[in-house]
């Protein structure tokens, strides 16, 4: 070994022994970054998975990269057209696409013609699991489903199942890239289960260009939808992971802060031992490298940990964020995850860069260190004030800075800038906030012991100001997301409520069923209301929405909830001029009262006004609804939905329900009471923020995680403030009883500056982030019982955090505090 | 022409990958057509009936290959071919999307400096791609080989011819100078020594004016065409991998059609048809005449391929050398091989087409 070598080793060695001696200030350390690269990771790992789930979805034919004509009307394309647009040199590919019942479930049922179909449409894994092309575009053709599609109907590879009704589904054939609930046929195979018409035409885009243009052929009859891009199923879901990413980052600016604080530590307890090491003959540069390399591989354990970790947290919550999605958004994702090698090294680096940000400052004050600088401890205080001034007006600063972003910029993004700008800027004014309250506080200490506590808390402030730092981000998270979910959850049961006008919803899988089913439940005597209801798909514009015909009878005008009416709005529906525009739809389509809207009907254009507007919370697509009458007669063929039965008021649901199961044999998807529809839609409501409640619980286990490793790292720090007034003849006990009540008085004053902060982030959330992402907004209701709630949550990790030092401390020989006390003088 | 079978065999790897699925296909075409009509050497062919389809063989093509000269003199070449294929015997006519009939053209352009090939695929039953009779017209997409006179029952020549890709198109009118040409004996072509077959006959004497355009410029051309018909279900032997196919035109009128099939474990097949150039076709027994190749060249990136051959029919007093307008004439479609324009120097001078698969 050379002598540098020896040297160094040495020199490393006398450093790493600080933690040696101290195992609670290594572990603190080595946590706060392994949980931050575990909820960054762990993140990163549900927005890949779903991110890898949308680009098989869009694989077969979402046409988010493939432009594509599409019939105007709900009328469909006949093959003839097709064929003359080919002959003309279109190089475009028909598909017959639409929902299909099998077991009970709707699946979505592609049908493909292979010889066409443009190599871009259909992602490469499922080209190379293909089946031979004659087996697939021949009777009985071939049905092609994710191995857990199939499983999930009960359908074996090689076998043929059946549709809900009745018809046999060609022979299954497992190819796993493909997207959950979607069936993949050949066109033919598509065409005798869903009828000849085609549904899209997708034009090759690397076909050359054709001479002829398409308007030529098919006139008026197709609309060219652009590639979607920005509004397919990534740009729907794209608030939905940037709101993850934010707790990742929210969590990981936590987890880092632990980290920061216990290097900062650290680095104060060992400045005798580096200015020995200097004396000694290391170079400044050579001190700094050893720091680095002993963070280098602190951070590469850390990382190793976080990553396990990440794994971990990624496999717990990604049940629930694929149903967020499916629920939410309608994106279907698999509930499994699979991690890609550039996760790993994308956790690792994260790490290592967590790593160099929190430790970087010290790491340069070390290299900056003169080699006879006195070991001497920074006076707390004075630099405590220095900081304070300085973190204040950085705080103000980013107040400013999100300000102008909010002023120039709008959208999604500058929401999410705006609520980093307010959290960062919270957390900078805080120390300054909670030493002006101290202040004020002091003024009120009556005797010398309570003077000293007050006086001392501000002193604490500067040590303890990451770990409350931390606690004010996870309580403002909580307060602002718990706020948002129960405002929604509020204004969803009451919009349930009176959105459910009927008493029993049937709806029958066969169609044949509708008549006599209508005459029968017409006949009832318990039947007060007989609400039939039917349903077509429409395009407006670029916006395809579902067009629903509803009865303007007495339920829908007495209690169905409108946002904004015009007068007379179910009379101007039921005579056929008025229409009813979900929010989401007229957000996005910028459609107001009074609008005039033409509708493709296929009989021909057909003008209304917009009569009223409705929330429609939960659906990802817009809707618009017509009198029940007018649908009838513009479109035949459109789906009948079912029948919504108000009964008689006193009629008991039950023996009803039996009635009707009985003499038409549905199953318990074909009919369910309004109590079961509320069930299912809340428990919908609880699966989709189920996720949020999981990860701030996570964060909030993380900022008391925080506030426990400062406490421990600070406590052998406390003794020498401690001994003097130990001597002055407090006894130890009272002292750790302060000391504890210290640390509670801190983090509940803490506690209370987080609920104006959350109510804050509740209010971007709900008035700005929803409206963005979702196009509804909802009324801002205010839980004081969960800020309390908090408070007790907040009350009790304080406690825990203190409880060990000040156990310590109480226990401590006197001897000790002597000593501390005469050596410090 | 036995050249284009492995094309149609081609067209199994639309969706999977390819060349399992061709290797697949290969075994399929070899091990024969239970259930589709027999190739059998009494059946009369009759024109213009038999430039229809003929749904019940499981293979059939049209097809078209011209050697022009533009304004300046420059040679060039051409290509337009239809094939059918039937993934499974039977099915009706009207079967819409079940039908098993498939349907793809290849259409080629070759210049001494480029050679540009595209490929179209068509499901049969819809209308997107077929055969009529009265007035003749073949067609995929919007490539067309289709009547342009004034019509009437069976009306086929003059006819118009056309097609384009990346990169290339063409529009040119021909017009029959000849009668059609029976191949093989009286129309039947035997392709092995045990017996496999097609029905095979030719218009060897069309004259070509119209249009081409490559890489953006458009010359006027004329020149001579020859179109193929050839349908069967079984017309490989097991045991044969590939073919070098010649068609070429004589200086002194007379048209000659040469093949030759490898095969691993007879020895090759080589055969032919000698037409006068009234027309009289007369079988080249095998051993009548001799194939050897000369010189290979680089075809492809990375594939190297025989370009230049000596044929010799001593009967006939021909020996000849054929030298390619452009080495590089290869069709990297789905199916690939090598399609392009030659020269012909030697006992006779001439021009022709050479088409080489499964090498």
């Amino acid at each position: 070994m050379s002598r540098a070598a020896a040297r160094w080793a040495a020199a490393l060695g006398a450093l790493a022994s600080h933690w040696r001696r101290r195992p609670l200030q290594a572990a603190a350390a080595l946590l706060g970054l392994a949980l931050a690269t575990a909820l960054w990771s762990g993140v990163q790992a549900l927005n890949g998975e779903a991110k890898r789930a949308y680009a098989e979805a869009a694989a077969v034919l979402e046409g988010d990269r493939i432009d594509r004509l599409e019939p105007v009307a709900e009328g469909r394309l006949d093959v003839a057209t097709y064929a003359a647009l080919r002959r003309a040199g279109l190089a475009v590919s028909p598909v017959i696409e639409g929902s299909l019942g099998v077991g009970g479930r709707r699946l979505r049922l592609v049908g493909v013609e292979p010889l066409t179909l443009p190599r871009s449409a259909l992602g490469e894994a499922l080209q190379a699991d293909g089946p031979d092309i004659a087996a697939f575009t021949g009777p009985p053709w071939a049905m092609l489903a994710s191995a857990e599609t199939l499983d999930r109907l009960g359908i074996a590879p090689g076998s043929r199942g059946r549709a809900d009704d009745g018809r046999a589904l060609p022979p299954a054939v497992a190819a796993d890239r493909l997207a959950p609930d979607l069936l993949l046929t050949d066109i033919g195979a598509a065409a005798a289960l869903l009828g000849p018409g085609l549904t899209a035409l997708l034009i090759d885009p690397e076909a050359p260009a054709s001479p002829v243009p398409w308007q030529e052929i098919a006139g008026d009859r197709l609309v060219l939808v652009p590639a979607a891009g920005e509004s397919g199923l990534d740009g729907l879901t794209g608030s939905f992971h940037l709101n993850l990413t934010a707790f990742g980052f929210l969590a990981f600016a936590v987890g880092l802060l632990i980290t920061h604080a216990a290097v900062g530590l650290a680095f104060e307890q060992r400045l005798g031992l580096i200015r020995t090491l200097r004396a000694c003959g290391v170079s400044a540069r050579e001190v700094a490298g050893l720091l680095l390399a002993e963070l280098a591989l602190g951070a590469a354990l850390a990382g190793a940990l976080g990553l396990v970790g990440g794994w971990l947290v990624a496999g717990l919550l990604m049940p629930g964020v694929s149903a967020t999605l499916s629920g939410l958004f309608g994106a279907p994702v698999s509930g499994g995850l699979s991690l890609a090698p550039g996760w790993w090294v994308q956790g690792l680096a994260m790490s290592l860069a967590g790593a160099a940000i929190a430790a970087g400052h010290t790491l340069a004050r070390a290299y900056a260190l003169p080699p006879l600088a006195s070991a001497r401890r920074q006076d707390w205080a004075a630099s405590g004030r220095r900081t304070r001034r300085l973190e204040a007006a950085l705080g103000l600063a980013a107040l400013a800075a999100g300000a102008a972003v909010w002023g120039f910029g709008s959208g999604l993004v500058a929401g999410f800038a705006l609520m980093a700008a307010m959290m960062l800027a919270a957390v900078l004014l805080l120390p300054a906030l909670l030493a002006w309250l101290l202040a004020r506080a002091a003024r009120l200490a009556r005797g010398p012991v309570a003077e000293w506590a007050v006086a001392d808390s501000r002193q604490q402030i500067p040590g303890l100001s990451l770990a409350l730092m931390a606690l004010l981000l996870a309580l403002a998270a909580n307060i602002g997301v718990g706020t948002m979910v129960e405002s929604f959850r509020t204004t969803f049961v009451d919009w349930l409520e009176r959105r459910l006008v009927a008493d029993i919803y049937v709806s029958p899988a066969r169609a044949e069923q509708e008549a006599p089913l209508g005459a029968w439940l017409a006949a009832r005597p318990e039947t007060a209301e007989l609400l039939g209801l039917r349903r077509t798909e429409i395009r407006l514009g670029a916006e395809r929405l579902e067009l629903m015909g509803r009865p303007a009878a007495p339920a829908y005008r007495e209690g169905w909830p409108l946002l904004e009416a015009a007068p007379g709005a179910w009379d101007r529906l039921a005579e056929g001029t008025g229409l009813l525009v979900s929010e989401q739809l007229s957000r996005r389509m910028g459609l107001g009262l009074g609008d005039a809207v033409v509708l493709p009907a296929p009989g021909g254009a057909w003008p209304v006004a917009v009569v009223g507007i409705y929330a429609d919370y939960g659906n990802p697509r817009g809707e618009a609804t017509v009198g029940l009458a007018a649908m009838e007669a513009r479109w035949p063929g459109a789906r009948f939905d079912g029948y919504g039965v108000r009964l008689v008021p006193g009629t008991d649901t039950g023996p009803v329900m039996a009635a009707i199961e009985a003499a038409f044999g549905l199953g318990p998807d074909e009919l369910v009471d309004n109590a079961g529809v509320r069930r299912f839609s809340l428990r919908v409501f609880e699966r989709t923020f189920a996720v949020t409640a999981m990860l701030n619980l996570f964060t909030l286990g993380v900022a008391g995680v925080a506030l426990f490793a400062s406490l421990l790292t600070l406590s052998d720090l406390r003794l020498a403030s401690l001994a003097p007034v130990w001597a002055a003849g407090v006894p130890r006990r009272r002292l750790a009883a302060l000391e504890l009540g210290k640390t509670l008085a801190l983090a509940l004053l803490t506690a209370v500056l987080a609920i104006p902060l959350g109510l804050g982030l509740a209010w971007l959330l709900v008035a700005v982030i929803n409206v963005e992402a979702f196009g509804w907004r909802l009324p801002l209701h205010l839980f004081p019982g969960q800020w309390l709630w908090l408070i007790g949550l907040t009350a009790v990790t304080a406690l825990a955090a203190a409880a060990l030092p000040m156990l310590r401390l109480a226990r401590l020989p006197a001897a000790r505090l002597a000593k501390i006390f005469a050596e410090e003088r | 022409m036995a050249g284009v079978l492995a094309l149609v065999l081609g067209l199994l790897l639309a969706l999977p990958a390819a060349a399992q699925e061709a290797e697949r296909a290969f075994d399929r075409m070899r091990s024969g057509g239970a259930g589709f009509a027999e190739v059998l050497p009494e059946t009369a062919l009759r024109f213009p009936e038999d430039h229809g389809a003929h749904p019940g063989f499981r293979i059939e093509w049209w097809y078209v290959t011209a050697n022009l000269r533009d304004a300046e003199g420059a040679p060039l070449g051409l290509q337009w071919t239809l094939f059918r294929f039937a993934t499974r015997p039977g099915g009706a006519a009207d079967a819409g999307w079940a039908t098993p009939q498939i349907w793809m053209g290849h259409a080629a352009v070759t210049t001494a400096e480029a050679h540009r090939a595209a490929e179209r695929l068509a499901r049969g039953g819809i209308g997107q791609a077929g055969v009529a009779t009265d007035p003749f017209a073949a067609w995929i997409d919007d490539w067309v080989f289709a009547h342009a006179g004034a019509g009437g029952a069976g009306a086929f020549s003059p006819l118009r011819l056309a097609a384009r890709g990346e990169g290339f198109a063409y529009d040119v009118t021909l017009a029959a100078e000849g009668p059609m040409v029976l191949q093989g004996e009286a129309g039947y072509s035997v392709k092995s020594a045990v017996g496999q077959a097609s029905h095979y006959a030719s218009q060897p004497f069309f004259a070509v004016e119209g249009w081409v355009e490559v890489a953006g410029t458009r010359r006027q051309v004329t020149g001579r065409a020859w179109m193929d018909r050839e349908w069967s279900s079984r017309p490989l032997a097991g045991s044969q991998s590939g073919w070098d196919w010649f068609s070429l035109h004589l200086s002194g009128g007379e048209k000659l059609m040469v093949y030759r099939l490898r095969d691993s474990a007879r020895g090759d097949y080589v055969t032919g048809n000698w037409i006068a150039p009234d027309g009289t076709s007369t079988r080249l027994a095998p051993g009548a005449v001799r194939l050897a190749p000369l010189a290979r060249a680089e075809v492809a990136e990375g594939r190297e391929m025989t370009v230049r051959w000596r044929i010799e029919i001593p009967a006939r007093g021909l020996a000849v050398e054929t030298r390619p307008l452009n080495p590089r004439a290869w069709n990297g479609l789905s199916t690939a091989y090598w399609e392009g324009p030659v020269f012909v120097e030697g006992s006779h001078a001439g021009e022709g087409y050479l088409e080489m698969t499964g090498e």
